[in-house]
């Protein structure tokens, strides 16, 4: 039980190009700035969109094949949607919501228990919490039986405090189900917990594609580099003795990186590989910033300190130790196994 | 000032004549046919408009922004049509020597001058304030919901029954109030194309114009009941708005031009 995605579409200003394959119980992220046409992925695979050409099969059944002139109509095709800011009928109340779909003789109760929202089954939607709302939207895509889950920010409408704990339940259930899902997020940290795969799509897209992890440790440009939280130092590399890459930086200094490249390239680092000291350290370090602190923004056992173009993620204990404040001058340390090098336009 | 000159005329008709004069004159021979045409041919006009209109405006209101409004221009021009413009049109379109007239000659069809033509003028008059606003109401459906139902299996029809009509309820109501009173009202074209004959196709409003010359205090009467009639079109309409907005998305009377997005 697989989903297949190969669809072409124009949308201003670009065609989208999307070939995709999502397995049996696996979750694939789809990433990328609006308009990258991840939404637009979800549509064409649920019906609502029909795409300049095309296909698209769920579990062996074409539901979509242009050159054979094929197109099942949405309501035929099971799909379980989940909407940005959930599409709940307004006039209806949770239970009618949840049952809509249902095919005849379904247990709607069940669902409601399922998902806690039985004691909430004659409740107007209007009532309902951000997490209540989500959670009367799955079972109400889930009421339908489908084959496949679309699920489009399912995770943006709902405040930080929320947040994470519906992101944990809605992994679990993601695995229950064991169905091909794709999510749609612009948020890279929900995609790293959801998703099994990652794909990043970009302009009609996916340049990269991969589990998140992947994704963090090679990034294959600079917008993947950049979607994954790390900071990227432009300018430009040259060989350099020992296999090293140079990078002569358009804000000053160099930067030298294990990695092989030539011409203009971004520096990409992670703020947890970034060690800050108040003197230029002597260790394997190849690369030292000195610069003064920005910005220090604690985050509960942890601390996330600016200077200049890097972030630098250390212990709240080390922040301590060190004292450091906003305006103090530290030196920021980063080995060059750890610089990944992507190319910029 | 400007509020009372707006509110004057309508406190005259009542103060003019005492309330029981007012009913005494409403029970006159000439005021019940009338009531009883205009009873008689709103409703079926109304039912006309609601059939034929809501579908309609259900069809333009969910096609391409382009073609929407070049629809919704062509359902719009008999409102701002001159009545006699109208009146002239209808006989020239439906008249005996009219461009359909030959064709309803044959099937032995004459309207010109029956309740018939009352219908007709009044439905041509009034349609457009219902269909203009029943655009509107089914534009402001939140796109995604229908889209919500399809994908949870509803067909076009399910989707039209089970969403867009219900969610634009209160819009389609206060179409509704409003393309009645425009119609009660109906007095050109009515009397270009279906004349004023009475117990036929004289209505209320043209009821008061001959009571006029006959027995002013009749006229008076019909209007005052006219009055109460507008007024609790009104207000019905306001109460459906208020409604509307509580439950669904705001925008009773925005022109129903909408930017694509």
């Amino acid at each position: 039980m697989a989903l297949r995605i190969d669809y072409s579409h124009s949308l201003r200003p670009f065609d989208a190009h999307v070939e995709l394959t999502v397995a049996a119980g696996e979750t694939l992220a789809l990433v990328g700035p609006s308009g990258a046409g991840k939404t637009t992925t979800l549509r064409v695979v649920a019906g609502l969109l029909r795409p300049d050409r095309g296909m698209v099969a769920v579990d062996g059944e074409t539901w979509l094949d242009t050159s054979a002139g094929l197109e099942r109509p949405a309501e035929q095709r099971r799909v379980g949607y989940l909407f940005q800011e959930y599409a709940l009928f307004p006039h209806l109340d949770v239970a009618a919501n949840v049952a809509f779909g249902a095919p005849r003789g379904a247990s709607i109760d069940e669902l409601l228990e399922r998902f806690r929202i039985g004691a909430l089954a004659r409740a107007r939607v209007r009532e309902l919490s951000g997490g209540e709302r989500q959670r009367v939207a799955l079972a109400r895509a889930l009421a339908r039986r489908p084959a496949t889950l679309l699920l489009d920010e399912p995770l943006s409408a709902l405040d930080a405090h929320t947040k994470t704990t519906v992101r944990g339940e809605l992994h679990e259930l993601l695995r229950e189900l064991g169905l091909p899902t794709i999510v749609v997020t612009h948020d890279f940290e929900d995609a790293a917990a959801l998703a099994d795969r990652v794909g990043v799509i970009v302009g009609g897209r996916i340049v990269q594609q991969g589990p998140a992890a992947g994704l963090v440790a090679e990034p294959g440009d600079a917008f993947v580099a950049s979607l994954t939280g790390a900071s990227l130092l432009p300018g430009v590399a040259r060989a350099a003795p020992d296999g090293l890459t140079e990078v002569v930086l358009d804000g000053g200094g160099s930067a030298w990186s294990t990695d092989a490249a030539t011409g203009r390239v971004g520096v990409a680092i992670h703020a947890w590989e970034v060690a800050l000291a108040r003197e230029t350290p002597d260790d394997s370090s190849l690369n030292h910033f000195r610069g003064a602190i920005t910005s220090v923004v604690p985050l509960g056992n942890r601390a996330r300190v600016r200077v200049g173009d890097l972030v630098a993620e250390i212990s709240s204990a080390s922040l301590d130790r060190l004292a450091l404040e906003e305006g103090d001058v530290v030196v920021a340390s980063f080995k060059a196994t750890a610089a990944r090098l992507v190319p910029l336009a | 000032m400007a509020l009372a000159f707006l509110v004057l005329p309508v406190v005259a008709i009542f103060a003019r004549v005492p309330p029981g004069e007012l009913l005494s004159a409403l029970g006159t021979e000439a005021a019940k046919d009338a009531l009883v045409v205009t009873v008689k041919t709103n409703l079926v006009s109304m039912a006309l408009i609601l059939a034929f209109g809501t579908p309609a405006a259900y069809w333009i209101a969910t096609r391409e922004p382009r073609l929407r409004d070049v629809v919704v221009t062509l359902v719009e021009l008999p409102l701002v049509l001159p009545p006699a413009v109208a009146g002239i049109g209808l006989l020239a379109a439906f008249g005996r020597l009219g461009l359909l007239g030959g064709t309803m000659d044959a099937l032995g069809i004459d309207i010109a001058f029956t309740q018939t033509a009352v219908v007709l003028a009044v439905t041509f008059v009034a349609s457009p304030f219902y269909v203009r606003t029943a655009v509107a109401a089914f534009e402001a459906v939140d796109p995604a919901l229908p889209a919500a139902a399809r994908t949870l299996g509803a067909g076009p029809g399910r989707v039209f029954f089970r969403v867009a009509l219900p969610l634009a309820a209160g819009g389609l109501g206060a179409g509704a109030a409003l393309a009645f009173a425009r119609g009660i009202g109906e007095f050109g074209a009515t009397i270009m194309f279906a004349g004023s004959l009475e117990g036929r196709t004289q209505t209320l409003s043209l009821a008061i114009y001959e009571q006029f010359d006959l027995d002013f205090d009749v006229a008076l009467a019909i209007s005052a009941l006219l009055v109460i009639v507008s007024g609790t079109v009104l207000l019905s309409v306001k109460l459906l708005t208020r409604w509307r907005s509580g439950s669904t998305t705001p925008i009773p009377f925005a022109p129903s031009t909408r930017t694509s997005s």
